[in-house]
């Protein structure tokens, strides 16, 4: 069972190429966000030093969401595509869950977060309860600055990581109850992804490349738009 | 010689299009998904929303083309896909399925310029017709005078300096409330309005250019409404869309055969959304028969955006030898005879 891992959601272009028992290949780029131009020669790439072909690849693991949205959809797209030609299943990943997992085993409470533009983030918190990444809390867009203001009300340790927590450190460095992840656990990991990926499988819980979609929680700014200006002619009548 | 099947994918705009062609020519399928219904509210193409829907339609589509052409993957040769102009956001959807397409299935990559497939539309249609020849390309987003000299090789002969003729049907349509998307309205108006209604200006910039300028008659169009709407006066929207849409064509015909004309080719040729319309191709056909000029367009299920039309492109290029590699990127501003 070797499962392909692929993620575009932040300014992060990872990939990586697992079975059940190793890790066998990883590869990340955190360099400018050019999804577009990197992630076909780096999945190339990644086949080609391991001497594997896209035949051997029984399941694609992809991070569908929250995140930038061209990112996802590069990265959704390619993942449809290989499955679509090999005829194998998806296991559709939230980003934030995989940035969690590479926290594995903390204690406290694990808080990701993604820039969702404007001083908003994409975040969720999680813990591990026996050996299991949970969550506790229902994904959502917020305002950095609120996020901070209830992050300074909980008493718990929190971990914080994602590429959020460059964009806002310095708000976040005022924080007495957090740890910032090493680097070298801060940002999306495509091995993160596989692994997630397996457990999905295992548990029947992918899905066919058709149905496979992004998942943006956000709406597009002319559907608010819209929708606003609908709500404000009804008022009007 | 071996035939060669070329997969080709389009997503520059609002529709997600797979087509697959034998040997450049003929048409296997020709699969568009539209959005224009999605659209609609928004009074126009709203990019997210578009991108959105192709991410949904994509492989769909591509599925819906092996089916109706009875292939499967291992009968593709070649993909091909539009990499610009077009909105990026869009582009960038159907550009990496290709791209994993081509690496999952170990054949080469072709990227197309858009407005080059519009031109290769002629290709599919009209099995005789070879270049060179002068080709008028007129859309939603461009209005160029194209000299096509061989396949795959053009010059620009003109352009327009501010709106696309396409861009200038649906404002004006926007002003006399028709919806979008305009174009099919106001030609349809024009066979029964009165084409000599209004005098709007022709627009000819300067005596050997063969670019174009759309906004003075726009403005022009904007400004008779709303001194009409001042002084209480009742509009004939028939009689504006008619006169509007003449004051148009009588300068990209006018060019059109100039050009032909000027160039030395007895051949003109149309494309792009706005070859759809049918006032258009008459009075093409009627001044080309006046100086012995041959003018083709393609069917109407070709002048819209299809894939058929970049899967033609791309097997010129794929001959050629030009192909691309893994990273080929969206270039949303990509220039025609640029690569
Ligand atoms: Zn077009």
């Amino acid at each position: 069972m070797k499962i392909l891992g692929i993620d575009t959601s932040s300014q992060v272009a990872t990939v990586a190429i697992m079975d059940e028992d190793k890790l066998i290949a990883e590869y990340t780029i955190n360099y400018k966000k050019n999804h577009s131009e990197n992630l076909m020669p780096m999945i190339s790439e990644i086949f080609r030093s391991c001497d594997m072909k896209v035949d051997d690849i029984d399941l694609i693991g992809v991070c569908i969401g929250p995140g930038s949205f061209t990112g996802l959809r590069i990265g959704v797209a390619t993942a449809k595509a290989i499955a679509h030609v090999r005829n194998i299943p998806i296991a559709p990943v939230n980003s934030l869950e995989a940035l969690a997992f590479n926290m594995n085993f903390s204690k406290g409470i694990i808080c990701p977060i993604i820039d969702a533009q404007r001083s908003d983030v994409y975040t969720s918190k999680y813990t591990w309860e026996s050996n299991t990444l949970v969550s506790i809390e229902e994904m959502s867009v917020k305002n950095i600055d609120d996020l901070i203001d209830e992050l300074n009300d909980r008493y718990d340790e929190i971990v914080l990581l994602g590429e959020g927590v460059d964009i806002h450190r310095e708000k976040l460095n005022k924080l007495g109850n957090i740890y910032i992840a090493p680097n070298s656990h801060k940002l999306s990991k495509a091995s993160s992804v596989c692994q997630i990926a397996l457990q999905k499988y295992e548990s029947g819980d992918t899905l066919d490349y058709k149905k496979v979609e992004p998942l943006y929680i956000r709406k597009s700014q002319a559907e608010v738009q819209y929708e606003e200006k609908l709500k404000r002619m009804n008022n009007n009548e | 010689m071996k035939d060669i099947i070329t997969l080709a994918i389009e997503s520059s705009c609002d529709e997600t299009c797979a087509a697959i062609l034998k040997n450049g020519r003929e048409i296997l399928s020709n699969v568009v998904s539209t959005q224009i219904d999605l659209h609609k509210k928004f009074g126009g193409v709203v990019p997210e929303v578009a991108s959105r829907k192709h991410i949904e339609n994509i492989e769909l589509v591509i599925q819906s083309a092996l089916d109706e052409a009875k292939l499967s993957f291992k009968d593709i040769d070649v993909i091909g896909v539009t990499y610009g102009p077009g909105l990026v956001g869009a582009l960038l959807v159907g550009l990496s399925s290709a791209k994993a397409l081509s690496f999952a299935l170990d054949i080469p990559l072709v990227g197309v310029n858009h407005i080059e497939g519009h031109i290769a539309a002629n290709f599919i249609e009209h099995k005789d017709l070879e270049p060179p020849f002068v080709c008028l390309i007129v859309s939603g987003g461009h209005t160029h005078l194209v000299e096509v000299k061989g396949y795959g090789e053009y010059e620009i002969l003109g352009k327009t300096r501010d709106d696309a003729a396409g861009e200038a049907f649906d404002k004006i349509a926007r002003a006399l409330n028709l919806g979008y998307p305009g174009g099919p309205k106001i030609d349809k108006l024009s066979k029964i309005g009165n084409k000599k209604a209004i005098d709007f200006p022709r627009i000819y910039l300067e005596e050997d250019s063969f670019d174009f300028s759309f906004s003075g008659l726009k403005s022009a169009v904007l400004n008779y409404l709303n001194s009409k709407k001042m002084k209480n006066e009742e509009i004939v929207v028939e009689d504006v869309a008619a006169s509007f849409q003449e004051a148009v064509l009588d300068v990209l015909v006018d060019k059109s055969i100039k050009a032909a004309r000027v160039k030395g080719y007895d051949k003109v040729v149309l494309a792009g959304g706005v070859a759809a319309n049918s006032g258009l191709r008459e009075k093409l056909s009627e001044k080309g028969k006046e100086y012995n000029i041959d003018i083709k367009y393609p069917p109407l299920s070709l002048c819209t955006d299809n894939a058929a039309m970049i899967g033609c492109a791309a097997y010129y290029d794929y001959l050629n030898g030009k192909v691309s590699d893994l990273y080929l990127n969206a270039v949303p501003n990509l220039k025609l005879g640029q690569k």
